[in-house]
């Protein structure tokens, strides 16, 4: 039971963009459509999971006064790992994507997990929590960029739901749209987790 | 066990194998990406040959010359130059720098064009990837005057995206030009 909670941690009650507000860089200039915001969260996902268990593994022989820098080596090898195999099998996406994958790195989601969790506690609960983490990041960003994918150009995951030339709301697939998106989910997870 | 001090001797130890087992892992990952990353390169040029080009059976590739930045390609259809296709690109794009690839018929005029790298404004300058280009295929840069109606010219603008389509026919008239400079007569023979 105690285990369950750190997986279901990051879904709401500590989820990484609603609720921590951690990682609002990508989550609002990714999101531009659905599939978008699902690749991002699939990658922040990978990263998260392997540097947790990996810097849960090493937390004993990491000093103290180097962990930072352990961490961001340990991170930034995931992240170039991740550049390198989208761009080898899902190059449309990669190309879509652009700079907000190398920028993983720096992430605070994903130190901030390494170093507010993963170096304190076990593999297994790492792993628990950086998959619960992934998960709500991945869902966050999910549910975003489909919400500005449908104002905006009227489909969504490429599927139409509108009319090629209909009127949609322009607004939401620029800058401005994804803040407007934002707050209004914010407000929404604030209510539900009451 | 316990934590380790934080010793001069414990932190370069650590930071050293550290290092060393991350590169170590990411030299793998690079050598067994590197294969498939070339290949969809490849594939994503080739797709685009077969869009800009008449039907053609070489490869295109194979023999591609690089002039002034730009890179040609000749089609050729048992034995006989079907077109060229040029990658071009602008700098003038809204965002910065787009690369389109655009393909002649050996008369000069527009077959089709493709547009590769962009990342202008999603829902404005990126509709230059819809229809909207279709309206240059058939066209000859010679008396098509590739410029939009407000700088005088007969491109239909992007609506709220005239930047981008500027920049569209910038590149578009890069290719023409090199074209015709550099491989009209090798196609006219």
């Amino acid at each position: 039971m105690s285990k369950l909670k750190y997986l279901t941690n990051g879904l709401l009650k500590e989820n990484p963009s609603f609720a921590l507000v951690l990682g609002t860089c990508p989550a609002l200039a990714v999101t531009t459509s659905a599939i978008n915001g699902a690749g991002m969260g699939a990658a922040t996902t990978f990263v998260l999971i392997c540097s947790n268990v990996l810097i849960a593994l090493l937390k004993n022989v990491i000093p103290d006064k180097v962990r930072i820098v352990a961490f961001i080596v340990v991170i930034a090898t995931f992240v170039t790992m991740v550049d390198l195999s989208m761009n080898a099998f899902v190059p449309d996406l990669y190309k879509s994507l652009g700079i907000f994958i190398p920028l993983i790195v720096v992430n605070c989601i994903i130190l901030g997990r390494a170093e507010a969790f993963a170096q304190k506690n076990s593999i297994m609960n790492s792993l628990l929590d950086g998959i619960g983490m992934g998960i709500g990041f991945t869902l966050a960003l999910t549910i975003m960029g489909s919400i500005r994918e449908i104002l905006g150009s009227g489909s969504v995951f490429d599927i139409r739901l509108l009319n090629e030339n209909a009127k949609t709301m322009l607004l939401f697939v620029l800058p401005p749209g994804a803040f407007l998106t934002y707050g209004y989910l914010i407000a929404i997870a604030n209510k539900l987790k009451k | 066990m316990a934590k380790l001090q934080s010793s001069m001797k414990n932190m370069i130890l650590c930071l050293f194998f550290i290092s060393m087992g991350m590169s170590a892992a990411l030299g793998f990952v690079f050598v067994a990406t590197k294969g498939p990353i070339e290949e969809s390169k490849k594939k994503a040029e080739i797709d685009a040959l077969k869009v800009v080009l008449p039907a053609f059976d070489n490869d295109p590739t194979a023999e591609a010359k690089e002039i002034d930045g730009l890179t040609y390609y000749i089609g050729t259809s048992s034995g006989k130059a079907v077109g060229c296709a040029v990658k071009t690109f602008t700098t003038k794009g809204f965002s910065g720098r787009f690369d389109i690839m655009v393909g002649f018929k050996p008369d000069g005029s527009i077959n089709n064009i493709a547009v590769l790298e962009q990342k202008e404004s999603p829902g404005l300058g990126d509709k230059m990837k819809t229809k909207w280009k279709d309206q240059f295929n058939g066209k000859n840069p010679k008396d098509f005057k590739l410029l939009v109606k407000k700088d005088g010219g007969q491109v239909d603008a992007i609506t709220a995206s005239t930047i981008t389509s500027r920049a569209f026919c910038d590149a578009t008239q890069k290719a023409y030009d090199g074209y015709i400079k550099n491989f009209s007569e090798q196609l006219n023979k």
